[in-house]
């Protein structure tokens, strides 16, 4: 019995380390897969035409990432941004709780839902159908919340002596968050809004039901006008039986991954500063 | 009590997010509403989903135009739902609960930083590459070597019995989202074990326990709450992942899984991939069925985030107290 516990011991810390390996592992063999699949099929070519069929570039599919995700995050940021300002500032009371509570169970509802949300509302109960609008519109939702709790954390990490020296010197409530808080916090701020933007630039299952999909350059419409995304080159391409098809998924995944990584580890910079 | 313009401007931008999810709700049921009043409780539990004979032209049932021999059931997709998630959450809680007993008590405290980002990093990866490497690695690798090796080890266990007939299915499904929903169990542990106090650890060192022990004795039963709470909220991950159970579950239609290997889908899954055969129905039914879908995923999921977020809001404020 006693002989048993340094065993007992050293087989607990084996299957710890293993239970991390089993985690590592994967993820390495996933950004290999992608990284490696995905280079060999990156030319030129991806970035100066648009996708013809199941071959050509992704010229379409990147700019309409782009637009979407821009659009999403110029919807989303001041709304975010706002109420996260509110949450830090006022939300000791109930409203502050209730609005904090229902929107950390907007973070858990499935991205999916969101979209058939927007399906119904918006493409078919506005008639703006598959637009670009529309699929911008359902990412702000999305990310809407994420925006609002990193501007809100942000917020609570101003020293409470800073707001009191600005109220002190007479300042009113919107130039003490305006003029001092929210310029002491931006750092973070923008670190919120960088990682709202990465989630936005990976998500797909909204996007199915509300921006559609396009070979086509963006004309510029915001309605009635399918547009063409990053993600859905991966989930439909990679289940076509050719070659040129899987080369265009993996060059898609790499930039989506490359994207997604580079955002954060930019906003984990900028965090670091923001720190110091 | 003053006028306060610019806090009242903020207060009511604040309420446009608890105002999002009651929308989605509304909007949802109202749409939704003659399916709910046609398919009645025979939604949930009856698993046949038929867009009906589409080319003939609709005819009246309970005072609704729906396709001939429409019937709309969803019990394949709920038992699918359930089953993946309860498959990738018997895996990744011991998994993550490891994984944050390594990154916390283990690693070597220089490393513990660049550790943890690495599992971190999981939960970055977008759920459609997730998909996509399960489609394409993992699940040949179960088809040739996972499904084969667990069959041949646990063959007098019903439900592991039998050959995998492709990679695609639960078994696959699961192990994907274990790995997608890791991260928010060993994250969250890992935050809890920091707030258990020193002492509790020390002193009990100082009886001459194990870290083993020490880990099973005391922290575990110190952080047993906010755990359940990540447990609850990985669940909710597991149950409304959309791309990659789409990608890797094989489409099951009409039938229950036989097997872990056999073929399965989620109600997420199945809204996502079922909206252009919807809409070949004229009468609309099964558009609005499929909406039914994503009101009972939507309810789903709001209970099991209150709950896990009552959860790790208790402890917070004990924490603080």
């Amino acid at each position: 019995m006693r002989r048993g516990r340094p065993l007992a011991n050293g087989v607990f810390a084996v299957l710890c380390l293993l239970a991390f390996a089993l985690v590592v592992v994967p993820l390495a063999d996933i950004l290999w897969t992608v990284f490696a699949r995905g280079a060999s099929a990156l030319s030129w070519r991806l970035f100066t035409q648009v996708t013809n069929g199941i071959s050509g570039g992704l010229l379409n599919a990147i700019e309409g990432t782009l637009v979407l995700s821009g659009g999403a995050i110029l919807l989303a940021a001041p709304i975010g941004v706002a109420a996260g300002v509110y949450l830090a500032e006022y939300g000791a009371g109930a409203w502050g709780r209730t609005a904090r509570f229902l929107s950390d169970v907007l973070v858990g509802v499935p991205s999916i839902v969101l979209g058939y949300f927007s399906y119904v509302t918006i493409v078919l109960g506005l008639g703006w159908q598959f637009s670009a609008l529309a699929g911008a519109i359902t990412l702000a939702v999305l990310v809407v919340p994420y925006i609002a709790r990193f501007t809100e954390l942000a917020m609570r990490q101003n020293p409470a002596g800073l707001r009191e020296a600005a109220y002190a010197l007479g300042c009113r409530e919107h130039q003490v968050v305006l003029r001092v808080l929210l310029p002491a916090a931006r750092s973070a701020v923008l670190t919120g809004v960088l990682l709202a933007l990465a989630i936005s630039v990976g998500e797909t299952a909204p996007l199915i039901y509300t921006a559609g999909w396009s070979n086509y350059v963006w004309s510029g419409k915001l309605t009635h006008e399918p547009i063409g995304y990053l993600t859905y080159v991966i989930w439909s391409f990679i289940n076509q039986p050719f070659a040129s098809a899987h080369a265009l998924a993996y060059a898609a995944a790499f930039l989506v991954v490359a994207v997604v990584l580079l955002i954060n580890v930019v906003a984990r910079r900028l965090l670091r500063t923001a720190a110091q | 009590m003053p006028m306060r313009p610019f806090r009242l401007g903020l207060q009511i931008v604040s309420g446009v997010i608890p105002l999002l999810l009651l929308a989605v709700f509304v909007f949802l049921t109202a749409y939704s509403w003659p399916a709910i009043h046609f398919n009645g409780l025979r939604f949930l539990f009856s698993d046949t989903w038929s867009l009906g004979n589409l080319y003939a032209d609709p005819v009246a049932r309970d005072g609704y135009q729906v396709a001939v021999g429409a019937r709309y059931g969803i019990w394949v997709f709920v038992v699918g739902t359930l089953a993946s998630s309860a498959l990738a959450l018997s895996i990744a809680v011991p998994v993550g609960m490891g994984v944050a007993f390594f990154l916390s008590e283990y690693a070597p405290a220089r490393l513990r930083a660049v550790l943890s980002q690495i599992v971190e990093l999981l939960a970055m990866v977008p759920s459609v590459v997730y998909g996509l490497w399960g489609l394409d690695v993992l699940a040949p690798l179960v088809l040739r070597h996972i499904a084969p090796w667990l069959a041949s080890l646990l063959h007098v266990v019903p439900f592991f019995a039998g050959a995998a007939s492709s990679g695609y299915g639960l078994l696959t499904a699961g192990l994907v989202l274990a790995l997608m929903v890791v991260p928010v169990i060993s994250s969250t542990l890992a935050e809890a074990m920091q707030r258990v106090p020193r002492e509790l650890r020390e002193s009990c060192f100082a009886l001459g326990a194990t870290r083993a022990e020490m880990l099973r004795k005391i922290l575990l039963p110190a952080v047993r709450i906010p755990l359940i709470g990540a447990v609850i909220l990985a669940l909710g991950r597991a149950l409304g992942e959309t791309m990659a159970v789409l990608m890797v579950s094989g489409g099951a239609l009409n039938y229950l899984p036989s097997t872990i290997y056999s073929p399965i889908t989620s109600m997420a899954a199945f809204i996502a991939s079922q909206l252009d055969s919807a809409l070949q129905d004229p009468s609309g039914m099964a558009v609005r069925s499929l909406a039914e879908i994503a009101l009972v995923l939507l309810v789903i999921s709001v209970i099991v985030n209150v709950v896990a977020r009552l959860l790790t809001y208790q402890v917070r404020a004990d924490a603080r107290r």
